[in-house]
């Protein structure tokens, strides 16, 4: 049994915490408002772009000349993985589900007998990967010294992937991150940047529209390689900014339940600690009668 | 008065501008062009210069735009998204001598002839940017 001392100690050091989780969570929700305000300024250049490229791709369909962004190397014998964290933790499960995702496919992968290569971009996720596939992971990019994730710094990393595909370093690429749902709901999701895949619907929608003589300038094939290697840059930064957010997301909903089980705990040790307090009164009071009665 | 169009900018970053405009310059790889309302549907990439845009009142406003690719949708309406898009107002020196010695170094790292003549160009479009501002 703990000492009435121990119990008000332990009270103090759990308001404590309860004060700095809750601080948290405010600066989280802050945060939060500002990236959620960035991911959607940059929706529609990736709209934009996305539909464009699917329009022009559609032309470019199953032909030998279509760039090799599009068309893939022929192979899918080396897979690259670029898997987005966030820097920091105590955000709930935010890095372990997107760990746990490209985990599960690079363990899949290697089944298969494919060639598995990672980067991270993160710190966090390089160290919940490191473990499993530590040999694996070619380069971490950190973001730590990033205040505001500009388009300059997916920049970075688009460069990154693609000097290492124009090597013929892999074949196929896909992008590690979570998409932001709701403040509540982050989902882990799997992307695959290259070969450039582009839904037909969206293309028919837009193709719609399509039946007008569209002039190109230059042609059609040189605007696609123009446009296929930034818009591996676009995705990449519209990924890190739903990243951002979904960060600030978890992390506020997990800082909002730390507060709410420390207030708990809080309460459990204040029974306690009254509990016990009364007790010793109580034994007091029973010696003093029983040393007045023996008189 | 000038009959309008939809006209929008966008950079990965912000919307810059989405309104109704007479007339837009932009500076495409293989020139300049000008929009007016009902151009044909029209697609073009775009090299780092100065974009026009004249707005009801008739009067210019200047964006420094890199990278990137204008499209003139079958309706007419056209949007320019540019990897990089400021106000000429906002634009500061410093900012283009940074673009200009990150070309430098490009020129200077180029591998191939066709990638060091592809630097050349964009490091020769800089400098004309540079100039033009230094004019106006």
């Amino acid at each position: 049994m703990p000492s009435l001392k121990d119990l008000r100690n332990r009270i103090a050091s759990v308001k404590a915490t309860q004060k700095i989780t809750k601080a948290m969570q405010m600066v989280a929700a802050a945060k939060l408002r500002r990236a959620q305000e960035a991911a959607e300024a940059a929706r529609p250049y990736a709209e934009r772009m996305e539909a464009v490229l699917a329009n022009l791709a559609v032309a470019f369909e199953g032909r030998d000349d279509a760039p090799k962004l599009m068309a893939g190397t022929g192979s899918d014998q080396v897979h690259l993985l670029v898997v987005a964290t966030a820097e920091r933790g105590l955000c709930g499960g935010f890095n372990a589900n997107i760990a746990k995702l490209a985990r599960e496919r690079a363990r899949a992968l290697i089944r298969d007998g494919k060639t598995v290569k990672i980067i991270c971009v993160g710190k966090k996720g390089f160290d919940a990967i490191k473990r499993e596939f530590g040999k694996h992971v070619i380069k971490t990019i950190e973001m730590r010294n990033v205040k505001h994730i500009a388009f300059s710094n997916a920049e970075e990393v688009g460069r990154e992937v693609l000097s290492m595909y124009e090597n013929g370093e892999f074949d196929v690429c896909t992008l590690f991150y979570s998409q932001f749902k709701s403040v509540i709901a982050q989902e882990p999701t799997a992307q695959q940047l290259i070969p450039a895949h582009f839904e037909a619907e969206e293309a028919e929608a837009e193709g719609g529209a399509g039946g007008a003589v569209y002039e190109y300038e230059p042609d059609e094939g040189e605007i696609l390689a123009d446009l296929l290697p930034r818009n591996i840059s676009v995705q990449i930064f519209r990924a890190l900014l739903e990243n951002a957010a979904s960060e600030q997301g978890a992390r506020m909903s997990a800082m909002d339940n730390a507060t709410r089980n420390a207030g708990e705990m809080i309460d459990k040790l204040t029974i306690d600690y009254n509990r016990q307090r009364q007790a010793q009164i109580t034994t007091e009071l029973i010696e003093i009668i029983s040393g007045a009665e023996a008189l | 008065m000038a009959e309008l169009f939809q006209f929008e900018l966008v950079s990965p970053e912000r919307q810059l501008m989405s309104d109704q405009v007479a007339e837009v310059v932009v500076p495409g790889t293989e020139g300049e062009f000008g929009v007016l309302k009902n151009h044909s549907p029209f697609m073009s990439t775009i090299k780092p210069g100065i974009l026009k845009v004249r707005g009801d009142d008739g009067a210019w406003v200047e964006y420094f735009v890199r990278g990137g690719f204008a499209d003139v949708a079958p309706g007419g309406a056209l949007t320019v998204l540019a990897e990089q898009a400021i106000p000429v107002g906002e634009i500061s020196k410093d900012h283009l001598d940074r673009a200009i010695s990150n070309a430098q170094e490009d020129v200077e790292d180029a591998k191939d002839d066709e990638s060091k003549q592809k630097a050349e160009m964009a490091l020769s479009q800089l400098r004309d940017v540079a100039e033009a501002l230094k004019a106006a």
